[in-house]
C-alpha cells in the first residue's frame, strides 16, 4: 500500500477565531469594551450582571448586554429591568456561546450599534469547561466564582481559570454560613492565574462593586476602547 | 462536551483538504488523523475518540484512526529567563524556583497536525506523473 501523509497544521477551531478576531476588530473600531462572563450554573452571573448593568446606566455609561442560555428568554428580561438593551441567545442545547452566534446576534440586533456603546457584556451559558475553547473576540474574559462552590474550584477547572483576565467571587453576604475559606480561595484562584484582579462582591448588598466599576474605568481606558 | 462538534469540524477540514489535493489523489481513503491537543484545550482524548466513529460515518475518513498528541504546559519564567515544562495544571509555578509564571507559551493547542491517505488509486491515475508524493 501506498501511503502518504499530508502536513496540515490547522487549528480546529479555526473558523471560530477567524471570526473573533474580525469581531475584536469591530469592537475596538467602535469604542467598546466587551466582558465575557463565564462560570458555573447558578454562581450568579445574572444577579452581578443585573447590578452592574443598573449602575453603570446610573453613571452615565452607555451599556448592552447578551445572555446566553440553552433555552428560556427568562435573564433576558430580568436584565431588560435595568433598562439597558438586552439580547438572549438561546443554543438549543450547544454548551458554549461562539463567535457566529454573537456576530449574528449583533448584526440583527435594532437600535444598537457598537459604536454606540461603552461596554457590551456577554453572559456565556453556565459551564466551566467548554466556554473556554471560544474566542468571541472579547476584551476582558470575566470568570466569576460563588462562595456556596467550595474553594477548590479553580483547581478543578484550571483551564477557565488559566486564561481569564479578572475573577469575580459572588455571594460575598453569604460567605460566613457558607463557610467559605477566603484566603484559601483566594490562594487557590493565584495558583491557577499568578496576579489575576480577584474582586470580591454581593449583587445583593453591593460589596466589591465599586472596585469592579474602578477596574472597567480602567480597562476601558488602558484598551484603548 | 463539544467534543463532538470539535471532531465534526476536524472532519469537515480534512475532507475539504483531500479534495484540494490533486485531483489523482481525490478520492483517496483516510487512514490515520493526528492533532495536537494542548493540555489546557478543555478537550477529553477519550470523548474525542468515542464520537470519531460516529463522525466520520459514510465519509472518507470511515474506519480512520484518530492519533492524539496531548501538548503540556511550557510557561516563561522571568526569574529564571528560561521556559519551564509544567507537570501538572495545579499550580502555574516554575518548577525550578517556584515563584508564580504568568506568561503561557504552550499547552492551549487544538490543532490538525496531519492526516495519512491511501495514495494507490492516486498513484495509478497519475501513472508517471508527478503528484509531489511524500512520506
Amino acid at each position: 500500500m501506498t501511503t502518504r501523509i499530508v502536513e496540515l497544521r490547522r487549528g480546529i477551531l479555526k473558523k471560530n477565531d477567524e471570526l473573533a478576531r474580525g469581531l475584536r476588530a469591530r469592537y475596538a473600531a467602535g469604542g467598546v469594551l466587551v466582558l465575557n462572563l463565564v462560570s458555573s450554573p447558578g454562581t450568579g452571573k445574572t444577579a452581578f450582571l443585573e447590578r452592574t448593568l443598573k449602575e453603570l446606566r446610573s453613571r452615565g455609561s452607555r451599556v448592552a448586554a447578551l445572555v446566553g442560555d440553552l433555552e428560556t428568554d427568562n435573564d433576558a428580561r430580568r436584565l431588560a429591568s435595568s433598562g439597558a438593551p438586552v439580547r438572549q441567545i438561546n443554543t438549543h442545547g450547544i454548551c458554549h456561546l461562539d463567535a457566529e452566534m454573537i456576530d449574528k446576534h449583533l448584526e440583527s440586533w435594532d437600535g444598537v450599534e457598537l459604536g454606540g456603546l461603552d461596554y457590551l457584556f456577554i453572559e456565556n451559558v453556565g459551564n466551566l469547561v467548554c466556554p473556554s475553547s471560544y474566542d468571541l473576540g472579547e476584551g476582558i474574559r470575566v470568570a466569576l466564582l460563588s462562595v456556596t462552590e467550595g474553594e477548590d474550584k479553580p483547581l478543578k477547572y484550571p483551564t477557565l481559570f488559566n486564561s481569564a483576565d479578572a475573577a469575580v467571587i459572588t455571594k460575598m453576604d453569604i460567605a460566613e454560613p457558607c463557610g467559605f475559606d477566603r484566603t484559601l480561595a483566594l490562594k487557590n484562584i493565584n495558583e491557577i492565574r499568578p496576579g489575576i484582579r480577584i474582586f470580591e462582591t454581593s449583587a445583593k448588598t453591593g460589596a466589591g462593586m465599586e472596585e469592579w466599576f474602578g477596574y472597567l474605568d480602567e480597562a476601558r481606558k488602558t484598551k484603548g476602547a | 462536551m463539544h467534543e463532538l462538534s470539535i471532531v465534526a469540524s476536524v472532519v469537515d477540514t480534512v475532507t475539504e483538504s483531500l479534495e484540494a489535493l490533486p485531483d489523482a489523489s481525490k478520492g483517496a481513503r483516510v487512514l490515520q488523523v493526528r492533532l495536537r491537543v494542548g493540555v489546557l484545550a478543555s478537550v477529553v482524548v477519550e470523548s474525542l475518540e468515542f464520537c470519531w466513529g460516529i463522525a466520520t460515518e459514510g465519509t472518507s475518513l470511515e474506519g480512520s484512526k484518530l492519533v492524539v498528541k496531548t501538548i503540556p504546559v511550557v510557561m516563561h519564567c522571568a526569574v529564571c529567563d528560561a521556559d519551564v515544562k509544567l507537570e501538572g495544571v495545579q499550580s502555574f509555578r516554575c518548577p525550578r524556583c517556584d515563584e508564580p509564571c504568568s506568561d503561557l507559551l504552550q499547552g492551549r493547542e487544538l490543532e490538525i497536525e496531519s492526516f495519512e491517505i491511501d495514495d494507490e488509486a492516486g498513484l495509478e491515475k497519475a501513472g508517471n506523473e508527478e503528484i509531489g508524493v511524500s512520506g
